[in-house]
């Protein structure tokens, strides 16, 4: 039995009983607890089953190292598979489920794979399901996805929001145990700016549970005060709750703040993902104990030895009654101490060690009438679902019984490992330390920064120093160097007194008992979380995965949430002794953050809802939303793709819109093509060489038509160019080409073409553009009044300044349509007026908004490329007949010597053509023209492709232009295209140019 | 109403951390040139009374600011009124040299973040240090809140004003208004 016990409890509330539930069982915990210490409380020790056996497990750990008690917690918006109830904090109403079992925790069909363990080893699943090749994907993965996996995926929309910060700091302390707070202390003094950031809600780390004294002391109190100073220095901030999850170059750190998971009633983001530059970093991150592998390690009830202490001492709970301690070191005798001093039994103590002089902590265990069996362990563990008790035998030995011992919990340490995580994580190097038998952090090989010195230090028990003096000895010097290294001159003091028992030297103890057979071996768990034994990774190594990393892989050692905290020490111990090498040899799997799982809505941060993307808005894109628009994303544009009347499908509103634009009047808002100013004695040569054709012969007051190549030859833009004066060019570039297209001019300005006098302004958005569209555009704009936009004051392919309806304009008579087309520039912020004032006096002339399709349709009719449509980055210009627009008098622009490459000037190049169904159906978009005979890979051979195809209203039948091999040459030849609906339309060839081939109707 | 109007006409939001307003119509002029030529230094002070800032700063005096744009750009705020004035004034005084002023006063939309918790607000979206240490009255910083282009400074003590794309003011407005959200504060500004 698990319980609560009547003393003790340092972090709790006794007064405040907080109520929530497991499994649907209503339990009561305080206020303080973790989950997994309210679960011990209600005698909850069995949480979940393990992930490929389906074996029970229990709460082994009382930290982030956790690999069993993962829990789903809450319901709806607030459901979170995979949550460590050891660092969930309680808080009234928490609802937590067990995961992985079927139908129920207790009772779980799937823990027949642990009866069929002997036949899934190691690499079981690449051994069994790789033949044949078919069933993978159809029989065995379905199948094992069922069977596998942790918690279950969220399926409602999350509730809580989520934020970043950035910030700045001259020291970084990730830690705030006494090693981390001593740390910041000796740093803070040089005037530094310190943040120093604490994963739990307590600061102190282990010191208070384990005691000691401090400048004579008791070490809580030393906590206590060290850190009501720290909180009312200036230059220290302070933060709990907030996990140091990856360091990496540049003194760049993420911290993992969970603001409101205790109390999820509460106003205000859910996590705060810090992103920190920090000037110098100090990991002070702790130790991590780990476990013996014997037989039945995993059973539940059996735990580490300083967790069991954490629960006596910090929340008051007993994890049993009779606890049997197991170690090869010193520290479990706290435990047992910490234990006995509460009034449990503590049977034995079996210490696989034979020591020639008791040490102290031995000593007041035996003091305490405890039982200590030196050179003993355990041979196997019993009980299933909860420890009834232990075989002991001789650790030297095989695993023969010599006394049963019966006992509810077994408190195990196999020593204790660094926590090197966030030291590594940008390249800090490890080295073995024999005496402890552990990887500490190499300080002579720290990850080093920008100008080659180091930036990250370890501090305390982190830097591999166990013992109060050393750990703050080792924290006051790191705290001090750390600020000297970033320029502070620290202050000349000495580091704080501490004083606790000595402790007698560790023993390396990787299997329990050393010489244990294969029976044992088999039940020795390495992994909880994955389900990996001593004798799986023993196989790997016989099967010759020797490399750490492969043989992690072949056994997923270390691969689950909890990235192998327990298990990689013991884990590669075992493998190096496989392999008979030393462990520094083996080495270690590379550490990679972050250092617990943070939640994806912290790295999304604010990025959901309503910003989840900066969607750009024209000046009258509430106007459109008002009235009807059907959105369709250009860029981050939203642009209207047609505008629905009630009752009205889209289709059928681009048939009125397309319509209406060659017999009435449309209006489009063309607010989203790019404009770009290029000023400058050079603006004309410039240009010149940046589009395919010639503009520096353009004169004032006119437009012309442009292409853009790359450096490669393909189409990259195309637009019209105003020449506003002498010096000054107004380049328009397609929706999505305004920043692309400024980027590039910029580009060859800054890197090649330096010397020229050119300057080039986006200024895209200064203007609200509208395209004034049909027969009756200069009745429309004749009613608003103003300049004069008669054919002979302003001519196709001219532009000038004026006011129309009282609105300064600079209107373009420029056309994409085919039809007498005007498009008017207006100050963005005049816009949405304008075209009020258009709609206005458009309505006796059959007015109508039209979208983006419409437009589509309309220049297809006519035969206009569109970029990216009869484009994708392969096509050039020649490909598209557009041979008029490169010109020969030009030496040089961007893309004239690719074109003369062999491939380029090749006459089998795909051709533009207009491509017309013998029924009058429309062709579906991107189809493939089919020729006789297969490819080199048995595919059918092509011909050509549809780049564009609409249904036409004006012309009433289905229109689209696409590149065909020789297409211009085979005019009314009829081609074959397979839909993906099993039809096949037949296509012919015909001119491109579909509707007014002479461009009579845009010249009136 | 007005024919001329802001992206958002003045939206606010008061409910959170600190206070988010839009601004209203603002004059902005992009000038382009050598910044160190003596008849631009000279242009500039004649029409602001503002010397031309150094790289990261802006320079202010009650009706004008002058922004460090790039080492050949700066932007002049002025009063909406005045922008097509002072351009004409601009293009004479830099005739013979090589420059380009252009009114960018409608492709902006411009925010105000006022509060003891505006800094708060800032360091959530833009990857500045924005503490009273990093970020100082007199400095100026393009770079991006979130994922939009931004500029901003401090017009005094705790008040931010931010310069974006109009076409992306609603969500610059939005974002604002989420990072001032109720409950938010930081406590370490």
């Amino acid at each position: 039995m698990s319980t609560r016990l009547a003393t003790q409890g340092r972090l709790v509330n006794r007064d405040k009983a907080v109520r929530f539930s497991f499994n649907s069982a209503p339990m009561t915990g305080f206020e303080g607890d973790t989950l997994a210490s309210a679960l011990l409380a209600n005698d909850q020790m069995l949480v979940g089953r393990s992930f490929k056996y389906h074996r029970p497990r229990g709460i082994v750990a009382a930290g982030p190292e956790e690999p069993n008690a993962l829990v789903n917690l809450g319901v709806e918006g607030k459901f979170e598979p995979n949550q460590r109830a050891t660092t969930t904090e309680l808080f009234e109403g928490l609802l937590a489920t067990s995961q992985n079992h079927w139908p129920s925790l207790e009772f779980d069909v799937g823990a027949i794979n642990a009866k069929l363990a002997r036949f899934m080893p190691a690499g079981f699943y690449y051994k069994m399901f790789i033949h044949p090749r078919p069933l993978w994907k159809h029989v065995y993965e379905p199948f094992i996805r069922q069977a596998a996996g942790l918690g279950q995926a969220p399926k409602g929309r999350d509730w809580d929001t989520y934020e970043h910060l950035y910030a700045f700091c001259d020291v970084l302390v990730v830690g705030g145990g006494i090693a981390g707070l001593q740390a910041a202390k000796s740093a803070a003094q040089s005037g530094a700016q310190v943040l120093v950031l604490e994963q739990t809600a307590h600061w102190g780390g282990r010191a208070p549970v384990d005691g000691g004294t401090v400048d004579g002391k008791p070490v809580d109190k030393f906590v206590e005060e060290l850190v009501s100073e720290l909180s009312d220095t200036p230059n220290v901030t302070l933060r709990p709750r907030t996990m140091g999850a990856g360091v990496y170059d540049h003194g760049y750190v993420l911290g993992y703040e969970r603001l409101t998971d205790h109390a999820p009633g509460m106003d205000g983001p859910r996590h705060r993902l810090w992103r920190i530059r920090a000037g110098h970093i100090i990991t002070a991150t702790g130790a991590i104990e780990r476990p013996l592998s014997f037989a039945g390690n995993d059973i539940p009830g059996v735990m580490l030895a300083a967790s069991v202490r954490d629960y006596a001492i910090n929340y008051g709970v007993s994890a049993g009654d009779r606890t049997i301690v197991v170690t090869n070191n010193d520290d479990a005798y706290r435990t047992a101490l910490a234990l006995k001093n509460v009034g449990l039994e503590v049977p034995a103590i079996l210490d696989a060690r034979v020591l020639p002089v008791d040490s102290p902590l031995m000593a007041d265990a035996k003091a305490a009438g405890i039982r200590v069996m030196m050179g003993h362990g355990i041979a196997k563990v019993q009980g299933s679902k909860r420890v009834t008790g232990v075989a002991v035998c001789s650790q030297a030995g095989e695993g023969a019984t010599v006394e049963e011992i019966a006992c509810d919990v077994v408190a195990m340490s196999g020593g204790w490992s660094p926590v090197v995580h966030l030291w590594s994580h940008c390249g800090g190097k490890l080295l073995w330390d024999t005496d402890w038998a552990m990887f500490r952090p190499d300080v002579d090989k720290a990850p080093l920064g920008a100008d080659g010195s180091p930036f990250v230090s370890p501090a305390g028990s982190a830097n591999g120093h166990f013992g109060l003096t050393e750990i703050l000895g080792d924290a006051h010097a790191m705290g001090r160097a750390a600020a000297r290294a970033i320029g502070f001159t620290p202050k000349k003091t000495n580091a704080p007194d501490g004083s606790c028992l000595d402790e007698a030297p560790m023993a390396p103890v990787w299997l329990m008992p050393q010489g244990a057979g294969r029976d044992l071996r088999g039940k020795a768990w390495l992994d909880y979380q994955n389900d990996v034994k001593v004798s799986d990774v023993q196989l790997a190594a016989q099967e010759g995965f020797e490399s750490v990393e492969h043989a992690k892989r072949y056994t997923t050692l270390g691969m689950a949430t909890d990235q192998g905290k327990l298990s990689n020490i013991n884990g590669l111990a075992i493998l190096s002794d496989a392999l008979n090498q030393p462990i520094p040899q083996t080495g270690t799997t590379t550490f990679r953050p972050p250092y617990t799982p943070i939640s994806m809505g912290a790295i999304g941060g604010e990025a959901r809802g309503e910003v989840f993307q900066p969607i750009r808005r024209t000046p009258m894109h509430d106007w459109h939303d008002a009235n009807g628009a059907d959105w369709e994303p250009v860029g981050h544009w939203r642009r209207p793709y047609a505008y629905l009347r009630d009752g009205e499908s889209v289709h059928d509103a681009v048939m009125r819109e397309t319509k209406n634009v060659r017999e009435n009047l449309g209006l489009l808002d063309a607010s989203t093509l790019g404009k770009l100013i290029v000023k400058g004695p050079d603006a004309g040569r410039f240009l010149d060489m940046l589009y395919t054709n010639m503009m520096s012969t353009l004169k004032p007051g006119k437009c012309r038509y442009g292409l853009m190549c790359g450096e490669n030859g393909f189409l990259i833009d195309d637009g019209v160019v105003a020449r506003i004066d002498d010096n000054t060019f107004l380049c328009h570039t397609t929706t999505g080409g305004a920043e692309r297209i400024h980027a590039h001019m910029e580009e060859w300005l800054q890197t090649e073409w330096w010397d020229w006098q050119v300057y080039v302004a986006n200024v895209t958005e200064q203007y609200a553009q509208v395209a004034v569209v049909g027969p009756k555009a200069r009745q429309a704009l004749e009613a608003l009044g103003g300049m004069d936009v008669s054919r002979d004051a302003l001519g196709f392919m001219e532009w000038a300044d004026g006011t129309l309806g009282g609105f300064d304009v600079r209107a373009y008579r420029i056309s994409f349509s085919g039809e007498l087309s005007y498009e008017i520039a207006v100050r963005a912020s005049e816009g949405q007026a304008f075209w009020d004032a258009l709609m206005k006096v458009g309505a006796d002339l059959g007015v109508m908004p039209y979208g983006t399709e419409a437009l589509h349709i309309l220049r297809a009719e006519k035969g206009f490329i569109m970029i990216g449509d009869e484009t994708d980055g392969t096509v050039i210009p020649q490909d598209l007949g557009l041979h008029w627009a490169l010109s020969k008098k030009k030496d040089d622009y961007l893309g004239k010597r690719a074109h003369l490459r062999s491939h380029m000037a090749d006459p089998a190049r795909w051709k533009l053509v207009g491509l017309e169904t013998t029924d009058g159906s429309t062709l579906p978009d991107g189809a493939y023209a089919v020729a006789e005979g297969t490819n080199a890979n048995g595919q059918r051979n092509m011909q050509g492709r549809v780049t564009s195809s609409y249904h036409s209203p004006n012309l009433n039948k289905g229109i689209a232009m696409g590149l065909v091999l020789h297409g211009p040459d085979r005019m009314g030849e009829v081609l074959e295209f397979p839909g993906t609906d099993g039809t096949t339309y037949k296509a012919r060839i015909v001119s491109p140019v579909f509707y007014d081939p002479d461009g009579e109707k845009q010249n009136v | 109403m007005s024919k001329t109007v802001t992206a958002l006409n003045g939206a606010r939001f008061a409910d959170g951390i600190a206070d988010v307003a839009e601004l209203p119509m603002q004059g902005m002029i992009t000038l382009r040139g050598d910044l160190g030529m003596a008849a631009l230094k000279k242009a500039v002070k004649s029409n602001t009374s503002l010397v031309v800032p150094d790289q990261g700063q802006v320079a202010q005096n009650d009706a004008y600011t002058v922004a460090w744009m790039s080492p050949d750009e700066v932007l002049i705020l002025c009063p909406y009124a005045e922008v097509q004035a002072i351009i004409a004034k601009l293009d004479k005084a830099l005739i013979r040299a090589h420059a380009l002023a252009v009114d960018v006063s409608d492709a902006r939309a411009m925010f105000q973040v006022a509060g003891v918790h505006a800094r708060a607000v800032m360091a959530k979206l833009a990857p500045v240090d924005v503490s009273e240490r990093g970020f100082q009255p007199g400095m100026f910083r393009r770079t991006r809140l979130a994922q939009a282009a931004a500029a901003f400074w401090v017009a005094d003590a705790d008040t931010f004003h931010i310069i974006c794309f109009r076409s992306q003011g609603q969500y610059m407005f939005d974002l604002l208004c989420v990072a001032a959200q109720k409950g938010s504060e930081v406590g370490r500004f």
